[in-house]
């Protein structure tokens, strides 16, 4: 048994060696990114942005201690029974078939797990629901094969398309960056209400920890916190529709304010919402206007 | 009449007879697994296709987005209905189910042809969906709108249709025969409390496959008015609405991955007691935990859409619901591994797949529970973590459990012996080349790349060629699989009735290898 445990330190050291390494390049990495988006070899979920992504990412650290001990404890069970009781080492087989108190055990055991893990789950879970306690709109619509982005209290409106590889620029990523990026100001509590136009989209921003599927005839309401910090966060949509699937991804810029001042400034110039819009009394307030806009 | 008809008289010398009408549920089991193989190298072949296709960036064989789409579709339709479900069902059910339980055949003969009969019209209506009018690039979920006339207007859609609805009417036909065998044949002495556990298995199969196939029937049968008929069932400007399609299907989809696993609990258990020597540890709690699973099964299924929009009540319910599963799959684990405990363990072929499969099930059991948590599912549904937890329980499981029986069985099923030596190696290739190829999807899911996708970001290029490469090692395993099979027949090796000793203890060991045409000719007694 002794044997047995020192040999099972040094393989766990020998294996996680490189992982540690790899896990600290891949830190190294994300720390000095300019932008949230996925990195060669990396093992873990993305740096999380904001106070939900940072929620999910605690509670996907507790679980995967809890999933790897299982898997280990479950690895060394079978690793011990099969030198242990090997037919060579163990000719006479035992007719032992039942032990009450053991299988009450196995029972409960994994019930107070999972009661463990259900807590901060929980926890997260109404977290997410909080859509009422935001600072802005952004209404997002799912197209074959685009996204439309629509800041109603605004009045812009614009459609956001993949950037073809051949006319990538120094910095844009393939198959991430998008010709008009879904501008957000920083350190804002935005809430999204999505909806589609055609076939089932979904919205996924992973650094965010946000997603949720665009239908058409239907709207859903999620909210997403941008942290502080001039950072760009890269998505795609996570569900198939068509044969563009893989090519309309989500970019989402958060500027400080008073840069996303200036964008909305020329903003309103470029994405006026168009004639769609009915042509009400223009200083009409606010929550009217968005009523007229969502209505479009 | 006269004495000759009661005489054992044989097999039917016609092949058309013995075959294409085939009352006898051996043969008719041979037929399904036959089936299964055939299939399994045309689902494996399109997923080895979408590896190669994936193994680098940007798209090198395929001609576009739609192409793979087809490609996705057609491989889990494949996997599922035609290779997992003929297999462990049609094909083990119907072979051993009679045997264990000392029943001469099964309850309905003429029933279990047809419901044989109508997989291969399936399958070619579903390999014509994948190939006329462009094909249907749905995912094997077929979501409307994208499978609505809008979405996907040819007749590629239809035929997908059409096919499930064949399959469907199989399996319940399938479904109905197992339930009437296993309550009204079985042999004196026999009672459910003493049922050997994949009879107790394929059972819970059964009621599953009864509740949950009418009900995709339903769903498709909607979705087939609402593209050629004028109804709106799923479509809004009608007043339909898609999630209706989800909730429908899932209410099918999740009890259907318990019914591609639960045979392979049943195969497990047996291969775990025969070569530990020891009778099967809590059997009870075994047989209840898999009756408990079938139940737990049909009230989580919107654990799938918890981005559809669900209330945060119902997502916490169904987080909840969820969780409660691993506790009898739990006890499932530790009940094997008990089992072993104490045992005098002799490594044979089947039992390193039994193994392999308790392990790598359990590592897609617990990152099940990573995603049951609705809250986190936001950063996983629909990545790379799902496709590497379902082909961890899936492919590396009810795949696993398919090929452990396989060579559990097969000197009874054919009477020869394998060679015990390619058998090893054909394990080890495939355990080297499913691991790699599944395990690094679960960093590509963490990291966030979706699936069905043709193409991905350049970040993701590092475990997808890993990934690439073990399909590969896969590949090559299972051309060794057919090597194992043609030696087997080459050489001829005669099997004995029980070649594995104390510890097979079910009726097939108690019948020549192969069985006579008729089983039994005097009912067995059951002490």
């Amino acid at each position: 048994m002794a044997f047995m445990v020192t040999a099972f330190r040094e393989v766990i050291s020998r294996v996680l060696a490189p992982v540690a390494l790899v896990a600290a390049t891949v830190l190294i990495f994300a720390g000095n990114a300019y932008a949230a988006q996925p990195l060669p070899w990396q093992l873990g979920l993305q740096p999380p942005a904001g106070s939900i992504a940072e929620m999910a990412d605690d509670l996907h650290n507790l679980l995967l201690v809890v999933i790897t001990l299982i898997s280990l404890f479950v690895l060394a069970l079978l690793v011990y029974v099969g030198v242990r009781f090997r037919a060579s080492a163990n000719p006479v087989p035992s007719k032992t078939s039942h032990h009450t108190v053991i299988e009450i055990l196995w029972t409960v055991i994994p019930v107070l797990i999972l009661v463990g893990i259900a807590v901060p789950s929980f926890r997260l879970l109404y977290y997410l629901d909080r859509t009422a306690d935001t600072d802005m709109v952004i209404k997002v619509t799912g197209n074959q094969w685009y996204w439309n982005y629509e800041y109603p209290d605004e009045g812009i409106a614009f459609d956001s398309y993949m950037i073809d590889e051949a006319d990538l620029e120094e910095g844009q990523i393939r198959l991430l960056s998008v010709d008009n990026p879904m501008v957000v100001p920083e350190n804002t509590r935005i809430k999204l209400v999505i909806t589609g136009n055609d076939v089932m989209h979904s919205y996924f921003v992973p650094s965010l920890a946000v997603q949720v599927y665009a239908f058409i005839g239907r709207t859903n309401e999620v909210w997403i916190d941008v942290p502080e910090g001039e950072k760009t966060y890269y998505g795609q949509c996570n569900q198939i529709c068509g044969v563009n699937h893989a090519y309309m991804p989500i970019e989402v810029r958060a500027l400080p304010e008073a840069e996303y001042k200036a964008w909305l400034e020329s903003a309103r110039e470029e994405f006026a919402m168009n004639d769609t819009v009915p042509q009400v009394a223009p200083n009409a307030v606010s929550e009217e206007k968005f009523l007229l806009a969502s209505a479009n | 009449m006269s004495a000759q008809a009661h005489a054992d008289h044989g097999a039917p010398t016609s092949f058309v007879r013995r075959w294409l009408y085939s009352t006898n549920h051996k043969d008719i089991g041979t037929m399904y697994l036959v089936f299964a193989i055939l299939a399994a190298f045309i689902g494996g072949g399109l997923s080895i296709y979408m590896r190669m296709e994936l193994m680098e960036p940007g798209v090198q064989y395929m001609e576009d987005g739609h192409v793979w789409n087809v490609f996705t579709t057609a491989h889990g339709l494949i996997m599922v209905f035609f290779v997992v479900m003929p297999g462990l069902i049609g094909g083990f059910g119907n072979w051993f189910v009679p045997i264990m339980i000392g029943a001469p055949d099964m309850a309905f003969p003429r029933m279990n042809n047809i419901s044989f009969w109508l997989l291969p019209p399936s399958f070619i209506l579903l390999l014509l969906s994948a190939v006329m009018d462009g094909g249907a690039g749905v995912g094997w979920t077929i979501y409307p709108p994208l499978s609505s006339s809008a979405g996907t207007p040819g007749m590629s859609m239809d035929l997908a249709i059409f096919s499930l609805h064949l399959a469907g009417v199989s399996s319940i036909l399938g479904a109905a025969n197992f339930i009437t065998t296993i309550f009204n044949m079985r042999t004196p002495g026999m009672t459910l409390h003493k049922m050997p556990l994949f009879v107790w298995a394929m059972l819970v199969t059964a009621f599953l496959l009864l509740l949950a196939v009418p009900v995709l029937a339903g769903a498709i049968t909607m979705l087939l008015t609402d593209r050629n008929f004028g109804t709106t069932f799923f479509i809004p400007e009608g007043g339909g609405d898609p999630i209706l399609f989800l909730h429908l299907f899932w209410f099918f989809g999740h009890p259907e991955v318990y019914i591609m696993i639960l045979p392979a609990f049943g195969i497990v258990s047996h291969i775990i007691s025969t070569f530990s020597k020891k009778p099967v540890f809590g059997y009870l709690g075994m047989a209840y935990a898999m009756v408990a699973i079938g139940f737990i099964g049909f009230i989580v299924w919107a654990h799938h859409m918890y981005t559809v929009g669900l209330s945060v009540d119902t997502r916490a319910y169904f987080t909840a619901a969820t969780m409660v599963i691993a506790v009898p799959t739990g006890v499932k684990i530790f009940s094997w591994i008990a089992t072993m405990w104490g045992g005098s363990i002799t490594f044979r072929v089947p039992m390193l797949w039994a193994i392999g499969f308790i392990f790598l099930f359990t590592v897609g059991g617990v990152t099940g529970v990573v995603l049951s948590n609705a809250g986190l599912d936001v950063v996983l549904h629909n990545t790379y973590y799902v496709i590497a937890h379902f082909h961890y329980v899936l492919s590396l499981g009810a795949v696993f459990g398919l090929f452990a029986g396989f060579y559990y069985w097969f000197s009874k099923m054919t009477g020869y012996e394998y060679s015990e030596w390619l058998g090893k190696l054909h394990f080890w290739v495939t355990f080297v080349g499913v691991n790699l190829t599944f395990f690094p999807m679960h960093f590509l899911g963490l990291a966030g790349m979706p699936r069905r996708y043709i193409d991905y970001p350049d970040a993701f290029a590092g475990w997808n060629m890993v990934a690439s490469i073990g399909s590969y090692i896969g590949a090559a395993g299972a051309i060794l699989f057919l090597v194992v099979i043609a030696e087997a027949f080459i050489a001829k090796r005669r099997a004995a009735d029980n070649p594995y000793g104390e510890g097979a203890t079910t009726l097939e060991w108690q019948v020549s290898s192969p069985p006579p045409y008729h089983t039994f000719d005097d009912l067995p007694k059951v002490k």
